[in-house]
């Protein structure tokens, strides 16, 4: 039997914390060739991660230990391997790549600095590093090469820092890329650049790509195989179309069936009479920064607007700007016909009951020193007008059993749940002032899919419930379509495009609107190949 | 008031129990803080107990060399100049010193976290008048102000804790306004002001609760600081007068006596450096135990290596 | 850069002016210097003379006018206690201070750098508890005790080393030595808590993942992240000593800005005292924009 470029066999790895010991992953088994791209696709804790940080030797911090397998890199065994020969080993033969490149890299030293030092380290004379930083910039794409080498990480945008991760990763040639979560934190334009490149890269070199993702367009995308990993396990491990066209597993089943942008399309909405909310012409200035260029928007009662727009666009600062969270330099902002920009103190003080907001990152938006019965019973701190203090123990056990969580988690810190039960925590809070209206800012956006079309589900049962309107701030279009009577899509500060989601989904009319469809990435493998070569041929995306 | 009821606690345990567990789970920690614990009972009962004794004279028993037990026991560590027992002096001495730091630090502390907090939460041209005093009172020598003090006011431990007081002030002042500037930019903080939270609120709900622990730690290690100042000014003279006494007050009533009776220095020099120590290392256990997501650590140390 | 350094030195003027006008009035609240300084049984005469002579027969609100005009003028008075001009007993004191303050400093934070970011590597390491023991005592020790431990140690018993002066370079082995102790001690626990932090850093995974050896990851890599937390604490020590390390000028008779201070301040040696805080204000001025020039240089995100 030939040996595979990269093996794992049996893998297990423990982690000592808190509650005692974890296993993190149990009796892994996967293989690389050279030429192909696997997908160890997971939700977080699913410890898709761990044998890649195995393979990199990376896993000493927190202490966590290798209590069985082999890991073979070209037959020969990595763990009977000493630590130099580990070290000459990282980046020369195995490069890696991480999620979110602005913290890895190193932001007091240039990018030419930072890439030449992968040369250098391993046996490179000094010239000969700058000059293959220099050509791997211009590889990648990096405009103006000679300049980026003496720039700084923080100087770049997103996209181009994972160029430069990219870069320094190929500058010895490694015969393995290991991608973690390459894609995530990017645009949807810049994600299918991202990938794009690593396709090309790929194919330039022979290398053997390992990609570990949460997302199944990811892996329809870029993966020939695929391995799925649930609570530390492998479940599921195949050819990628294979998998997603004929899933064996009950958890893989669950994950395909949780991907956004599958289920129909509501009907549109008659939106005569008087709207709940309307903005007309919001101006917003940071500085020289024109970030919202005349906006206007209308919220109908029981109607869920969302507003799709890559990052810059302004959409963040348009729901600030409708909460008076960050006043609009101009513009009116009608709730109910009464105008909010003009209100006294007071007077908006009645109204922020109804208007309420749940931020993207619930670590971030509950206070970390209060219990969840604190955190949800503020709300009526307040406001005491909605609800008798004798009644805010019950209240509060029936919110939280609405959201799905238990009345007797009431007395925990939110450090002690996921970040899917802290984002129903939030949502709790916002309907514990009996809103009319919901501002979700990413509020689904940090979550796991499976989490994420939970939470989507839950702002959809409590919209029946309580004919709540939702104002829906995202990035990804595919999220929004299973939820939204309207889409609005912004770029740069303003509106492109405003219709019914089904002529967003099924007649974009700008040409942006159009773009950012074929960017977003299907599940579904087939049909992301036949986006990939329509995308081509259109050359929507300019590489 | 059904809200003192709780739905659940996942602890079996009190909360006193839980803080001692976390606190032996630190075993440097744990003898500090049982150290400081005997340092307050001395300072709480010693002046009742021996406070005739330390200040009775005994001219026969001048500069009594310690570690002589015939005497009796408050004679253990040696005696002074004019023969008083040195332990018991100490003992004695143990509340002067505490309560001057604990003053200090008590009243720096509220004046200081009280104007950090309106200097960081408002945005008015007054934060930066605060900050400048802050400056001003930074670059104001400390020295000047204890005999400026001293002179126009008694020279008594008010007065002491007065000037220590007002220069530890600029401490507090400066890391309640860092925090508030950057807790009130968190995303809990605005989503209480998308409630309708008043200003009063989330000052003292959201933001103060976040700072605190940081303030307690600073004040331990604070108490440690004044400690030193105020033996330092005892031992230029311009502090505490005889017949009050501080430690700082007898290492330098024992210095023209260094050469032939080391220790009228240097039991309450140790003393000192005892306490400080141990304000140290309990500042460095509560900076882990007051932050919920680091407590862990204790909690699974207690368990682990108990 | 410059209007950085502009709105700084507007800043830091308005505090010294707000400072000068303040210790003027305050320390004029201390008394008449005249019975400092003339014999117990001066006649009345001799008094008002003296009074005359330095000025303090005139209200004060005239006094300070006159000082205001001296000092536009460029001068800072004239010293009672040593009959010459204030500022130049001062920069006299202040050249003793400053030398003591560099050579102190400088060995600071040469060994806190070294020992602390060796501690950090292996946390809970036998070396790193040795450190975190000895800096935490070294951060609680009182300097005067310590120094005349020192004395009755090194000089007194065992005759190595003189007790006080300037003279030779024996003289500033105990200052030196003893002002180590605390700021190695504050320092070390600063080196060392935000190098624990840089070595967890993503950046620094990522130089292991790239195959770099250790000692660059410390000292390349980590190193120049973790400096930023522990400059200001550098300059936070510095600017202690440069403000007169009082109790051990004192104690080891170094006639530096600290004894000046306290000596004038007992004699009510006001100018002596005004011109002091003045030139300690500047050297802490220019001290704090050193360590901004050195904040920029290490960290290329720092744009003022």
């Amino acid at each position: 039997m030939a040996d595979h470029l990269l093996e794992v066999r049996d893998l297990s790895v423990e982690f000592h914390t808190v509650a005692g010991t974890v296993k993190a992953v149990q009796n892994v088994s996967w293989h690389l060739d050279r030429g192909e791209t696997l997908a160890i696709l997971g939700e977080s804790g699913s410890g898709k991660s761990v044998s890649a940080s195995a393979v990199m030797n990376l896993i000493d911090m927190p202490p966590g230990k290798i209590t069985s397998g082999t890991i073979l890199l070209n037959g020969r065994d990595m763990l009977s391997m000493t630590a130099e020969e580990r070290r000459r080993v990282n980046g020369a033969k195995i490069a890696m790549i991480f999620q979110d490149p602005l913290a890895h890299l190193n932001p007091v030293y240039t990018v030419g600095w930072q890439i030449a030092e992968m040369v250098t380290t391993h046996g490179g004379a000094r010239a000969k590093a700058d000059a293959r930083a220099l050509e791997l910039l211009r590889r990648v794409g990096v405009p103006e090469p000679e300049v980026a080498m003496r720039k700084y990480p923080h100087q770049f945008s997103g996209g181009q820092r994972q160029r430069l991760m990219i870069a320094m990763a190929l500058a010895c040639k490694p015969d393995i890329l290991i991608a973690d979560e390459p894609t995530t934190a990017l645009d949807v334009t810049v994600q299918a650049q991202v990938l794009e490149l690593l396709q090309e890269l790929q194919q330039e070199t022979g290398m053997g790509l390992l990609l570990i993702t949460h997302d199944l367009g990811v892996v329809a995308e870029i993966a020939d195989r695929v391995v799925v990993m649930n609570g530390g396990c492998i479940v599921e491990t195949g050819d990628a179309a294979a998998v997603y066209a004929n899933p064996q597993h009950p958890y893989t089943r669950k994950l395909i069936d949780a991907a956004p942008g599958k289920g129909a399309m509501p009907e549109e909405r008659d939106r005569s009479g008087q709207p709940l909310l309307l903005a007309q012409n919001l101006q917003k200035h940071y500085g020289g920064f024109h970030a919202l260029k005349g906006v206007n928007l209308t919220i109908m009662p029981g109607e869920t607007v969302a507003v799709v727009g890559e990052s810059g666009s302004g959409k963040s600062t348009l729901a600030r700007a409708i909460l008076r969270l960050d006043d609009p330099d101009a513009g009116r902002v009608m709730y109910q016909g009464r105008d909010l920009m003009a209100m006294t103190p007071r007077e908006l003080f009645g109204c922020r009951r109804d208007l309420q907001m749940v931020f993207q990152d619930p670590t971030q938006s509950l206070n970390p020193r209060m219990t969840v019965y604190q955190l949800i019973s503020e709300a009526w701190v307040i406001h005491p007008e909605i609800l008798p203090k004798n009644q805010w123990r019950d209240r509060v056990a029936e919110l939280l059993v609405k959201v799905g969580l238990r009345a007797d988690m009431a007395g925990r810190y939110p450090h002690q749940f996921s970040g899917g039960q802290r984002q129903r925590i939030a949502i709790a809070r916002a309907l514990a002032m009996e809103p009319k209206l919901i501002v979700c800012d990413e509020a689904v956006s940090a979550l796991d899919v499976s989490i994420q079309a939970q939470v989507i589900e839950l702002l959809d049962g409590l919209r029946r419930e309580f004919g709540l309107s939702y104002l829906f701030i995202a990035h990804d279009l595919p999220v929004v379509r299973d939820f939204a009577d309207r889409v609005i899509v912004m770029k740069a500060g303003q509106i492109v495009e405003e219709g019914s989601v089904r002529q967003i989904f099924e007649d974009p009319r700008e040409p942006y609107t159009r773009a950012l469809l074929a960017a977003s990435l299907d599940p579904d493998p087939q049909v992301q190949a036949a986006r990939r070569t329509a995308r081509q041929e259109e050359g929507l995306i300019p590489a | 008031m059904t809200d003192t009821r709780t739905i659940s606690e996942p602890k079996p345990k009190g909360r006193a129990a839980q803080w001692l567990a976390m606190l032996w789970a630190d075993k440097f920690a744990f003898f500090a803080a049982l150290f400081l614990l005997i340092a307050v009972l001395c300072a709480i009962f010693g002046p009742m107990l021996l406070g005739d004794l330390a200040t009775k004279q005994n001219l026969r028993g001048r500069n009594a060399a310690p570690f002589d037990l015939e005497r009796g026991w408050v004679f253990f560590l040696g005696a002074d100049a004019l023969g008083r027992p040195l332990l018991a002096r100490i003992i004695v001495a143990a509340q002067n010193t505490l309560m001057v730091a604990a003053g200090a630090v008590f009243f720096s502390a509220i004046i200081g976290c009280g104007l950090g907090l309106v200097a960081g939460y408002s945005r008015k041209r007054s934060a930066q008048w605060i900050m400048r005093l802050g400056d001003v009172i930074m670059s104001f020598p400390s020295l000047l102000l204890a005999v400026i003090v001293l002179y126009m006011l008694e020279p008594s431990i008010a007065n002491i804790v007065l000037v220590l007081a007002i220069t530890r002030i600029p401490i507090y002042l400066r890391t309640t306004r860092a925090e508030t500037l950057e807790v009130r930019e968190r995303m809990f903080v605005q989503a209480a002001k998308v409630m309708g939270a008043s200003h009063k609120r989330i000052v003292f709900r959201h933001i103060l609760p976040v700072v605190f622990p940081t303030l307690v730690t600073i004040a331990t290690l604070d108490f440690a600081f004044v400690m030193l100042a105020e033996s330092s000014l005892s031992f230029l003279g311009i502090g505490i007068q005889a017949p009050d006494i501080t430690w700082g007050l007898m290492v330098s009533q024992g210095r023209p006596y260094l050469t032939n009776a080391w220790w009228l220095s240097f039991w309450p020099g140790l003393a000192i450096i005892l306490t400080t120590l141990s304000l140290n290392l309990l500042s460095n256990w509560l900076r882990i135990a007051l932050d919920p997501t680091q407590r862990w650590r204790l909690e699974m140390g207690g368990r682990k290596n108990g | 850069m410059n209007s950085f350094i502009g709105k700084r030195a507007l800043a830091s003027a308005v505090s010294l002016v707000g400072l000068v006008i303040l210790v003027f009035f305050l320390s004029r609240l201390t008394g008449d210097p005249t019975n400092l300084y003339l014999p117990l049984d001066a006649t009345t005469e001799m008094r008002d003379q003296f009074r005359e002579l330095h000025g303090f027969n005139d209200p004060l609100i005239v006094q300070f006018g006159r000082y205001v005009g001296d000092l536009l003028q460029g001068n800072f008075g004239d010293s009672i206690r040593q009959a010459r001009p204030a500022m130049d007993v001062v920069l006299e004191a202040f050249g003793w201070t400053l030398t003591l303050a560099v050579i102190t400093m400088s060995l600071v934070t040469a060994a806190a750098i070294v020992i602390g970011s060796l501690a950090a590597f292996k946390v809970g390491g036998v070396f790193d508890r040795i450190a975190t023991f000895f800096s935490l005592v070294g951060a609680s020790a009182p300097d005067f005790w310590i120094a005349i431990v020192a004395i009755v140690v090194f000089a007194v018993n065992l005759h190595w080393l003189p007790t006080s002066g300037t003279g030779s370079v024996w003289h500033w082995i105990l200052p030196v030595a003893v002002l180590f102790i605390r700021p190695f001690g504050l320092i070390l626990q600063v080196v060392r808590g935000s190098m624990i932090t840089v070595l967890g850093s993503a950046y620094v995974k990522t130089a292991r993942a790239k195959g770099v050896r250790t000692r660059p990851i410390i000292f390349v890599h980590g190193l120049r992240n973790a400096m930023l937390p522990v400059i200001t604490v550098i300059g936070d020590q510095a600017a202690a000593i440069l403000n007169g390390a009082v109790v051990i000028e004192t104690i080891f008779g170094f006639p530096g800005i600290g004894k000046l201070m306290i000596d004038s301040i007992l004699l009510r040696d006001f100018a002596v005292v005004l011109a002091a805080i003045m030139v300690s204000a500047l050297a802490i001025f220019l001290m704090n924009l050193l360590i901004d020039i050195a904040y920029a240089i290490l960290d290329p995100r720092i744009r003022y």
